[in-house]
C-alpha cells in the first residue's frame, strides 16, 4: 500500500516539475531579422492619451489606417495610456505597457537611467533626419553612453497663458500682455478687481508646484541645483526663489488677486481657465492642445506670452518635452515596428511635406489644433519649412499668440535640474501651498527646510 | 465513531483512519467546498501579504532583481521627516471623527427610530451616501467646497450671511472639511447597524423606565445605550481602524496638502510606492504598511482586553 502510494506520488511530482519547468523555459527566440524585408505579421500596441474627445480619436485612426497602408504587415491597436509614475512599473512588470509610449523628458531620463526601456539606438540611428536632431534635444534622450534610448517627439519651453477676454474686462489691452513681473502682478490685480476672478493662478500640488517655483525662479536667473566639485548641491533656497515666492505672496495677500483656489495639477488649472476663473497662470507653451481636447477653451478667450525672464546672467526659461520610447520587453520585429511607428506618427509631419500635409489636413477635418507654438527639434531650417508647409491649415487663433511667437527664439532654454528632479519638487509643493494659504508663512524659513531635506536627498542617492 | 471502526466494511480491521477511509468517509466534500474560499483568499489576501513581508525587506521597482536590504526600508520610514507630521494628521483625522463624527449616526438613529410610520424612507436616505461610490462622493463634495464666494456651501452659508469659509484651501480647515465628507458618506452604513440593534431592546425595559418617571435623555442614557454596548464597542474599533487607514479623501480632496496639513500616513505609502517617477520605493512602502498594520493589531488586542468586562462577549 505504502511503496504503491509513494510511487504514485513520485511520479505525480515528476510530471508537475517538469511541467512548471517547461513553462517557464523562455520561449524560443524568434529567428532573427536576416532578410530586411521580412514582412512578419507584427501587432503593435501604441499609445494614445487618455480623455482625447471624438474628433481626435478620429484622427488617430486615419493616421492609423495610412500607416498600415504603408506597412502591412504591421497591425497597429491603440491603448489609452498616460505615463504615471503610479502606473509604469506596474504595468511594465505586468506586460501590458504599450509596445509604443510617451513619457515626460522629466520622467524620461530616469527611466532610462535604470534601462526601464528598449535600446532602440541602432534603429533610430537608421532614421535619414538622424544628423538633423537639436543635440541639446536628442540629449533629452540618451543614456550615459551617449545611445538614444528615447526619441524626443516635442519640446516647448514654459510660457504664460492669459485670459484675453478678462484683460478686456479690466480695462487691460489682450494685445499688450505683461512684459515684466511687476506688470504681471499689476495685470493681476486690476483683473481680480475688475471681475472678481483670480487674476493670477499657479499649480501647486502633485509635484507641480516645485515645477512652477522652478520655472519662476529661472526667470530671475537662479537655479535650484549646482554641480560643485562632481557633487550635486541644492540651491532651492537661494535669492531668487525667495523673490520668486514673494511675488506670489503680495499677489495673494497683498493684492488678493490669486482668487480661492489654490490647490491645482495641470487639468484643473486648464479647467479653471477655459471656466474663464483665471486670468493668468504659467504652462507649457504647448498646452493650448490640451486646452481643446480636454477642456474645450473657447479660442477667443487665449493667449499666449513670453514669461518675463530678467536681465541677469542665467535667466532663461525652464524647458521641458515628450519622449517616445519603446517598451523594453518588445521583441526586435516590434521594436522595428515601434520606430517605424514612432517616425511615421510623431516625426514625419517635422520632416516632409507630404506628411506634414497630410497630418494638417486631418487635424483640421477632425478639429484639432494645428500650429499651436512649439521649440524645434531638429534644426532651425527644418522648423521653419515645415511651418511654411503647414501654414495653409492653422487653425489655432496665432494672431493671439504673437507675443510668444515672436520672442521665443530669443529666450534661452534651460533645462531642469538633473538629480532628484521629482522628488524635490515634490518637497517644494508644501512650501508654495504655505505661502499661498498662509499669510504668515515664512518664506526663507521653509525654504531653508525644504534645501536640507533636499541636500539629503542628493547626498544619499 | 468506535463503533463505526469496528463494523466490518469500514477502514481497516485494526482501526486506524487512513487517507482512504478519510476519502471513504467524505472528507473530500469539504476540501472542495473550501477550495473557491481558499484560492479566492489566497490568490486575493495572504499571497499579497506574504509578498509585502518579502518587499519589505528589499529593494524592489518590480522590474529591476530585488535586493535583500534586510531592515534598512525600515530605518528609512521611520527617520523620514513627513512621518511625525502623517501620524500627528492621521490620530488628528481619527480624533475628531470619533468625537464629531461617531456619535452622529447613534443621535440619528435613535432619532429615526422613535418614528412611527415611514421609518423605511429615513433609512434609504441615511443609506443614499453610502451607495454613492465613494471617488464620485469625494470628488462631487470637492466642487462643493470651492473657496470662492460661488462655491456651493459658500452660497449656502452667505444665504445665513455667514462669509465664504476657505474649507480644504486652509491648513487649518482642511482637515475638519475631510472629517466632515468622511462621515456625510459613511454614516448611513452605521445608522442602519443601530437601528437593527434598537430594535432587539426590549421594550419593557423602556415601560419600566417610564413607571420609574425617567424622561427622555434619561431613558436613552440608562436603557438605550447599555443595552447597544456590544453594537457600540464593535463599531467604536471598526471606526478606530478604518480612519486610522484614510486614504481616499487626502488623495482626492486636497493630495496632502495644504502645506502637508493633510498627509495621513496610508498616503505617505501610496507616495512612497507611486510618487516617485523612477518607480517607487515599494520597500519602503511595504515597510510603513507594515508598521501600521501591526500598530493597529497591538492596539486592537490592547482594546479587547481592556474592554472585555464591558463587552457582552
Amino acid at each position: 500500500m505504502m511503496s504503491i502510494h509513494r510511487g504514485a506520488l513520485g511520479a505525480l511530482s515528476a510530471a508537475a516539475t517538469i511541467a512548471l519547468v517547461s513553462g517557464c523555459a523562455p520561449a524560443a527566440p524568434s529567428p532573427s531579422d536576416d532578410d530586411p524585408n521580412a514582412t512578419r505579421d507584427v501587432d503593435l500596441v501604441v499609445a494614445i492619451d487618455a480623455g482625447l474627445a471624438a474628433p481626435a480619436l478620429d484622427s488617430i485612426e486615419k493616421q492609423i489606417a495610412a500607416f498600415e497602408d504603408e506597412y502591412p504587415h504591421i497591425h497597429v491597436k491603440t491603448r489609452e495610456y498616460t505615463w504615471t509614475g503610479t502606473t509604469f512599473a506596474a504595468e511594465l512588470s505586468g506586460g501590458t505597457l504599450p509596445d509604443v509610449f510617451t513619457v515626460p523628458v522629466t520622467d524620461g531620463k530616469g527611466l532610462i537611467e535604470q534601462g526601464q526601456v528598449a535600446d532602440i539606438s541602432a534603429l533610430v540611428a537608421e532614421l535619414p533626419y538622424f544628423d538633423n536632431f537639436n543635440p541639446t534635444v536628442l540629449a533629452a534622450g540618451q543614456n550615459a553612453a551617449g545611445d538614444v534610448l528615447a526619441v524626443p517627439v516635442s519640446i516647448y519651453g514654459q510660457a504664460l497663458h492669459y485670459n484675453r477676454e478678462l484683460f478686456r474686462q479690466a480695462g487691460l489691452d489682450p494685445d499688450q500682455p505683461p512684459t515684466s513681473w511687476a506688470e504681471v502682478i499689476a495685470d493681476a490685480k486690476a483683473i481680480s478687481d475688475a471681475t472678481g476672478q483670480a487674476g493670477f493662478a499657479s499649480m501647486s500640488s502633485a509635484n507641480t508646484g516645485g515645477w512652477i517655483v522652478s520655472t519662476m525662479t529661472y526667470t530671475l536667473g537662479g537655479r535650484l541645483q549646482e554641480a560643485k566639485g562632481g557633487a550635486a548641491v541644492s540651491t532651492v533656497n537661494g535669492r531668487e526663489t525667495a523673490e520668486a515666492l514673494e511675488y506670489l505672496h503680495r499677489m495673494r495677500w497683498d493684492d488678493d488677486s490669486m482668487g480661492a483656489n489654490f490647490i491645482y495639477v495641470g487639468k484643473s488649472i486648464n479647467q479653471d481657465f477655459a471656466a474663464g476663473k483665471i486670468g493668468m497662470f504659467i504652462k507649457g507653451a504647448d498646452n493650448y492642445t490640451q486646452l481643446v481636447q480636454q477642456a474645450d477653451v473657447d479660442p477667443d478667450i487665449y493667449g499666449l506670452t513670453t514669461l518675463p525672464v530678467a536681465d541677469a546672467k542665467d535667466a532663461g526659461v525652464l524647458g521641458g518635452g515628450t519622449l517616445a520610447a519603446v517598451n523594453s520587453k518588445a521583441d526586435a520585429d516590434t521594436q522595428a515596428a515601434a520606430v517605424k511607428w514612432i517616425d511615421f506618427f510623431y516625426l514625419q509631419r517635422l520632416v516632409d511635406e507630404d506628411a506634414a500635409v497630410a497630418n494638417a489636413k486631418i487635424m483640421v477635418e477632425t478639429d484639432q489644433p494645428v500650429g499651436v507654438p512649439q521649440l524645434p527639434i531638429f534644426d532651425k531650417e527644418t522648423y521653419d519649412k515645415q511651418q511654411s508647409w503647414i501654414e495653409p491649415y492653422i487653425n489655432v487663433p496665432q494672431d493671439q499668440m504673437t507675443h510668444y511667437i515672436d520672442n521665443m527664439f530669443d529666450q534661452t532654454l534651460v533645462n531642469e535640474m538633473p538629480n532628484q528632479t521629482q522628488a524635490i519638487y515634490a518637497l517644494l509643493d508644501p512650501v508654495l501651498q504655505a505661502v499661498l494659504t498662509d499669510r504668515n508663512a515664512d518664506i526663507q524659513k521653509l525654504l531653508d527646510a525644504a534645501n536640507n531635506s533636499a541636500q539629503q536627498l542628493l547626498d544619499r542617492s | 465513531m468506535s463503533v463505526m471502526r469496528t463494523q466490518p466494511g469500514f477502514g481497516p480491521e485494526s482501526g486506524r483512519r487512513t487517507p482512504l477511509t478519510w476519502l471513504r468517509q467524505g472528507g473530500h466534500h469539504t476540501v472542495i467546498l473550501l477550495l473557491p474560499m481558499f484560492l479566492i483568499f489566497g490568490v486575493f489576501s495572504w499571497y499579497p501579504i506574504v509578498r509585502s513581508v518579502v518587499m519589505s525587506v528589499q529593494k524592489t521597482n518590480l522590474v529591476s532583481a530585488p535586493v535583500f536590504v534586510g531592515w534598512d526600508n525600515f530605518a528609512y520610514v521611520l527617520s523620514d521627516p513627513l512621518l511625525p507630521t502623517a501620524v500627528l494628521n492621521t490620530l488628528y483625522f481619527a480624533g475628531l471623527a470619533l468625537v464629531f463624527g461617531y456619535p452622529v449616526p447613534l443621535v440619528a438613529a435613535v432619532l429615526m427610530n422613535e418614528v412611527r410610520r415611514r421609518k423605511g424612507i429615513f433609512s434609504a436616505l441615511a443609506y443614499l451616501p453610502v451607495v454613492i461610490p465613494p471617488v464620485v462622493s469625494v470628488l462631487l463634495w470637492k466642487l462643493f467646497y470651492d473657496g470662492s464666494s460661488t462655491g456651493v456651501f459658500n452660497t449656502i452659508l452667505g444665504w445665513v450671511g455667514i462669509g465664504p469659509q476657505p474649507w480644504i484651501q486652509s491648513a487649518a480647515s482642511a482637515m475638519p472639511s475631510l472629517v466632515l465628507q468622511a462621515t456625510w458618506a459613511g454614516a448611513g452604513a452605521t445608522i442602519i447597524i443601530y437601528l437593527a440593534a434598537l430594535a432587539s431592546v426590549p421594550p419593557e425595559l423602556y415601560d419600566a423606565a417610564s413607571v420609574d418617571g425617567a424622561s427622555i435623555w434619561r431613558k436613552i442614557w440608562h436603557v438605550t445605550l447599555p443595552q447597544l454596548r456590544g453594537v457600540l464597542f464593535i463599531t467604536m474599533i471598526l471606526q478606530i481602524i478604518a480612519t486610522a487607514q484614510v486614504f481616499l479623501e487626502p488623495f482626492l480632496l486636497t493630495g496632502g496638502g495644504p502645506a502637508n496639513s493633510t498627509v495621513t500616513v496610508l498616503l505617505m505609502i501610496y507616495n512612497y510606492a507611486f510618487a516617485n517617477s523612477l518607480g517607487g520605493d515599494y520597500g519602503a512602502a511595504t515597510a510603513l504598511s507594515i508598521l501600521v498594520a501591526i500598530v493597529l493589531a497591538l492596539f486592537s488586542l490592547l482594546y479587547f482586553r481592556l474592554t472585555s468586562r464591558w463587552s457582552d462577549s
